[in-house]
């Protein structure tokens, strides 16, 4: 299942399951009431198979961490953040094709 | 490659009913969603004026419905983006970046995307407190001020929504009077927490150097005079532009860009059909919408039939 790859991330595993991790690690963020979130969930389900083992990819439910979503001035979603060595290195705010994602990431493989 | 009879183009109500009697009509159509799947009504909430539905459907439920009913019939739905089309050549080509089609038939069903002012600041500060969707992302305002830029229907709507967030909703348009419907109007002057900047546009918006909304700069249109508002959000909704850029120079466009219609759903290229906001600037509902894509479809299997029966028999097998 493409599903498996995706991670879900918490205000509680965010310091060890991002910040702290080794490697690129690539945030969707996103709530339940956000259409166009959802839209997006085939999109990263497909990155995170396609980049399985290289980069590590999961989603953040704003609703329900609030504290994440406001430590990173999260003002519009669906917001992909990508994170490496703790620091944010690439976003893209609001649906894109699966390209633009690629290419945000291939940059820092 | 694949050959087929119809390629829908758009998953609004346009493409997805078009599809709906494409497949019906065993035309096995295929749909190229595009990045916006699912079209406007994604980023509505409850739409009440969808006829069978009394009790108001969310706009994302009702496009998850068209959608299963689609491909319940046969659609094939592809999960891309079209990023070329060549209608001057027969079977008509449309390009995916990760695929490439051809069809006897296209139906242009691309919509209208929201129209932004075209500030550099806001395309600057877009995901930074601006917004083109306040169902996304009023969420974020909770206690803030933010201000409303528009005089249409949406504006109305977007202005009451967000006051269940925000502390101040100020209500900014270029012209004295309101485009909006007189029931939505009522709607807006009646919540005590939308205030009003008629006669006004804005000039920028604040702060690119700290990435961050931080307030605008707003100018009365007859004064001339000029002031800064301080606020943590802006939602622009002004109307939209037709999606259409795909099309240039390939099907005829009226000067606002959207796509000319004649005698139903055709363009001014045979075998070509558009349906929806993107040849519609008028109407613009779900239903009038799904309505012509309805028409589309029934215009694309006629002319099907038609080139079916024109088409000479194969010389190799005719005797002679």
């Amino acid at each position: 299942m493409a599903g498996d790859h995706v991670q879900t991330f918490t205000d509680g595993n965010f310091e060890t399951s991002v910040l702290k991790a080794g490697g690129p690690v690539l945030v969707d963020f996103w709530a339940e009431w956000c259409g166009p979130c959802k839209r997006l969930g085939p999109t990263i389900e497909a990155l995170a198979t396609d980049y399985a083992g290289k980069v590590t990819i999961g989603k953040l439910n704003v609703d329900e961490n609030p504290n994440t979503a406001v430590k990173f001035q999260i003002r519009g979603i669906p917001a992909v953040l990508l994170f490496k060595d703790g620091a944010v290195v690439e976003s893209v705010v609001g649906l894109a094709p699966k390209e633009d994602f690629q290419k945000a990431i291939d940059k820092h493989l | 490659m694949s050959l087929r009879d119809v390629v829908i183009i758009g998953s609004g109500p346009a493409g997805l009913t078009a599809a709906v009697y494409a497949a019906r009509a065993n035309l096995q159509p295929l749909l190229i969603e595009g990045i916006e799947a699912g079209g406007q009504l994604m980023l509505t909430t409850m739409v009440e004026n969808y006829p069978g539905y009394r009790d108001g459907i969310l706009g994302p439920d009702l496009m998850a419905d068209m959608r299963a009913q689609a491909e319940k019939f046969g659609t094939a739905i592809v999960q891309g983006h079209v990023t070329a089309v060549d209608l001057r050549v027969r079977p008509f080509v449309v390009r995916t970046a990760a695929e490439q089609f051809r069809a006897h038939t296209v139906i242009v069903a691309t919509g209208a995307s929201a129209r932004l002012l075209g500030l550099p600041s806001e395309r600057a500060l877009m995901g930074h407190g601006v917004s083109t969707c306040a169902t996304c992302d009023g969420y974020f305002f909770r206690g803030q001020e933010i201000a409303v830029i528009g005089g249409g229907d949406s504006a109305m709507e977007e202005a009451v929504f967000l006051t269940k967030f925000a502390s101040k909703v100020t209500l900014v348009h270029r012209r004295e009077t309101l485009r909006a419907s007189k029931i939505m109007q009522d709607k807006a002057r009646a919540n005590p927490r939308i205030a009003w900047r008629l006669n006004t546009e804005v000039d920028d918006i604040k702060d690119t150097g700290q990435g961050v909304v931080t307030g605008i700069v707003v100018r009365h249109v007859e004064t001339g005079e000029r002031s800064e508002v301080p606020l943590g959000g802006v939602f622009v909704a002004i109307g939209h532009t037709p999606n259409t850029s795909l099309f240039q120079r390939q099907l005829e466009m009226d000067g606002n860009g959207y796509i000319v219609t004649h005698d139903g759903a055709k363009t001014s290229v045979p075998g070509v059909f558009a349906c929806g906001d993107v040849q519609d600037h008028v109407y613009r509902q779900a239903v009038t919408a799904a309505g012509s894509g309805c028409m589309a479809a029934l215009d694309a299997e006629r002319y099907l039939e038609g080139v079916q029966s024109i088409q000479p028999p194969p010389t190799t097998t005719s005797p002679s």
